[in-house]
């Protein structure tokens, strides 16, 4: 039950968002075609400002994963994520994610290319993606860009709730894919 | 912190390696990751670019005035420090918007808008507000609702189905800012009790 409405809102939501604005921007009598081709002219810049960040953060994290390294810290953790039903390929992504986007960009995409995207593994890398943010970089950049220095709580609500992110896509994931 | 990250991770997979007697892979691994690396961010592209679009649309319509009528309640709870008409409160808006549509670049710029807007409500300037803490906490749990990066990934990495993602990411999504607010929720009472300052 659960399952089979997630699995409609999963498809339903990115047609609708896209329907819901053409309409409405029509009605509005937007130039539809003008201003989105405007707005897409930013995506190259941004997909291609990602590729140094991504060398750098992939050849790291391969080289990590080929050399024997992360089987050996992997082998060290197992034992705590078997005891939390979490597949232990997810480990270091969940390491990652808090401290570098675009080396958690990478790690996933080493998941899914290495797992397959449609594997449990690859569904919950994906969903851990997509439902946590870099905590470090996030507080970096918005607290130095009005010159905070005293942060207060804020980095230990950033790593808690990263945490229950994690658990909770761990928990979803196991119950709508696994099996 | 991500330079020595980076380092102690270069570092530990050439020694490795070499411990390992496999010192020959390094250079093959580290083409191979970079070439994978190039095509990874062209296949980005065409979804960015689409997303992208679709957000202009948003924007130019007016339909972000309409997503932001609709957050405002929501938002006057979570910022009780900002007046509700003060530009704080719209670039936090705009923010959270961009953040449910999984438009993360597009969010940054209204959020550092929103920190530059706080910052003029905040009496000490080096000290974080209480409201600050609120936007960072939400922010750094992340609200998505279409998780794009995501869905081009899988669908550049063959999936049969990039979306089907979305549902449970919701669902995770929600569980982590729900968290964020109630941690941040009991120290903003911490404070209150310690009779500390907003």
């Amino acid at each position: 039950m659960l399952g089979k409405m997630i699995s409609i809102i999963s498809v339903w939501t990115i047609p609708a968002i896209i329907l819901i604005t053409l309409v409405y921007a029509n009605i509005k009598g937007v130039k539809v075609f003008d201003v989105f081709v405007e707005g897409a002219k930013e995506g190259f810049d941004t997909a291609v400002k990602l590729i140094p960040f991504l060398i750098a953060m992939l050849v790291a994290i391969t080289l990590l994963r080929e050399s024997g390294a992360m089987d050996v810290i992997t082998h060290f953790l197992m034992p705590l994520f078997n005891l939390l039903s979490i597949p232990s390929d997810i480990l270091p992504l969940a390491i990652m994610r808090p401290v570098s986007g675009s080396s958690a960009l990478a790690i996933t995409t080493e998941i899914l290319q290495n797992k397959g995207p449609d594997s449990l593994v690859g569904r919950i890398a994906s969903t851990m993606m997509g439902s946590t943010d870099t905590t470090f970089f996030v507080l970096t950049v918005y607290f130095g860009s009005v010159g905070i220095k005293k942060i207060r709580h804020s980095l230990t609500v950033g790593l808690l709730a990263d945490m229950a992110g994690f658990l909770a896509a761990v928990l979803i994931c196991n119950k709508v894919f696994g099996g | 912190m991500i330079n020595r990250l980076w380092f102690y991770l270069m570092l530990i997979g050439i020694v490795t390696a070499g411990f390992f007697g496999r010192i020959s892979i390094v250079p093959e691994v580290i083409f191979s990751a970079a070439e994978q690396a190039v095509s990874i961010c062209i296949g980005l592209i065409s979804i960015m670019a689409f997303w992208l679009g679709i957000m202009r649309i948003i924007e130019e319509s007016g339909l972000i005035n309409v997503i932001i009528k609709i957050l405002r309640p929501v938002a006057a709870f979570l910022f009780p420090g900002i007046p509700k008409n003060h530009p704080a409160m719209s670039a936090i808006l705009m923010n959270m918007s961009a953040n449910l549509l999984g438009m993360g670049n597009a969010a940054t710029p209204f959020g550092l808008k929103a920190m530059e807007k706080m910052q003029q409500l905040n009496p000490k300037k080096d000290t974080a507000s209480l409201d600050m803490c609120t936007f960072l906490a939400i922010n750094t749990s992340s609200l998505t609702l279409v998780p794009a990066t995501v869905i081009a990934l899988r669908s550049a990495t063959g999936s049969m189905n990039p979306t089907e993602i979305i549902g449970t990411t919701l669902i995770a999504t929600a569980t982590s800012t729900t968290v964020a607010i109630l941690f941040d929720r009991g120290y903003r009472f911490l404070e209150r009790k310690k009779g500390g300052m907003s």
